[in-house]
């Protein structure tokens, strides 16, 4: 039988859902650190092992999952810098459900830049 | 002969109980938000110019990486970012660990798993950015940065 907790400290809302999404975004972006460290450590093996593996990330399909690595990592560092000023700044608290508005503008913004840049790229028909 | 319970005195002070464990969890949340905004700056930076610059993801080959680690400037920065990075990420998933593996031997394993990952990657990641050879010798040429022939 699963254990029962007895209650919750999960209020939902903005402060939760921002705190699951830095949970999961951060463990996403852990594994492929991992991965990342590994296939950059192929220079090490050969110029055409480090080639053959690199020319991988450059398909669609692996472009379509660095436009989303892309956009974890950055909802991840603009949530870090809510998070961080909600606990230093002395008006954090207060104004942590509107920091993750701008968060979330701040992230439209960024990947406005970066998504026709990167997909132009990934199928510009190299 | 009778036995006593020692009552203490009525107006001895209180005393809060000395933590055994040292102010870890202190420090591991001050270096989440200290190596957080350094990484911001790290992650962003290395982002913009491995994939946005000149011909983004395609331009990344071998001589790409060459060309890059030959200068200690970018050494210097994908050895920080590294090091913040993989401290970082594992202080993290520690913490998820700590939060959602209530058995005592399944949150041991995972730890296990976790340091040893983290101990590889760092360890390899660094030998590989100090003793990189952008120009090695029986590679053919047009392979390499443009410097090696130069």
């Amino acid at each position: 039988m699963p254990t029962a907790p007895a209650g919750t400290l999960y209020r939902g809302r903005e402060g939760m859902w921002s705190w699951v999404a830095h949970r999961v975004t951060g463990v996403l972006i852990f594994f492929f650190l991992l991965v990342h460290v590994l296939d950059t450590a192929l220079v090490r093996v050969s110029p055409e092992a480090y080639n053959a593996v690199i020319g991988t990330y450059q398909t669609p399909i692996m472009g379509l999952g660095e436009a989303g690595l892309v956009a974890a990592i950055v909802f991840h560092a603009f949530n870090g810098i809510r998070v961080a000023l909600v606990d230093f700044w002395s008006q954090g608290t207060r104004y942590q459900r509107v920091m993750l508005w701008v968060v979330l503008g701040l992230f439209v913004v960024t990947m406005a830049g970066f998504l026709p840049r990167h997909l132009s790229i990934v199928f510009g028909g190299h | 002969m009778s036995t006593q319970t020692a009552i203490p005195t009525p107006r001895s002070p209180y005393a809060r109980r000395k933590t055994t464990r040292g102010n870890f969890e202190l420090y591991s949340w001050v270096f989440m938000r200290a190596s957080g905004v350094l990484l911001v700056v790290l992650v962003f930076g290395h982002l913009f110019v491995n994939l946005m610059v000149g011909d983004g993801v395609h331009a990344i080959d071998f001589a790409f990486v060459g060309g890059k680690w030959a200068s200690p400037f970018w050494q210097t920065w994908d050895l920080l970012m590294l090091w913040l990075a993989m401290i970082h990420g594992t202080n993290g998933v520690r913490t998820i660990i700590n939060d959602y593996a209530e058995r005592d031997a399944t949150r041991g394993v995972l730890k296990v798993l976790l340091y040893l990952a983290f101990t590889i990657t760092v360890v390899l990641g660094t030998l590989v950015i100090f003793t990189f050879d952008p120009c090695p010798s029986d590679a053919p040429a047009e392979l390499l940065a443009s410097f090696c022939t130069a």
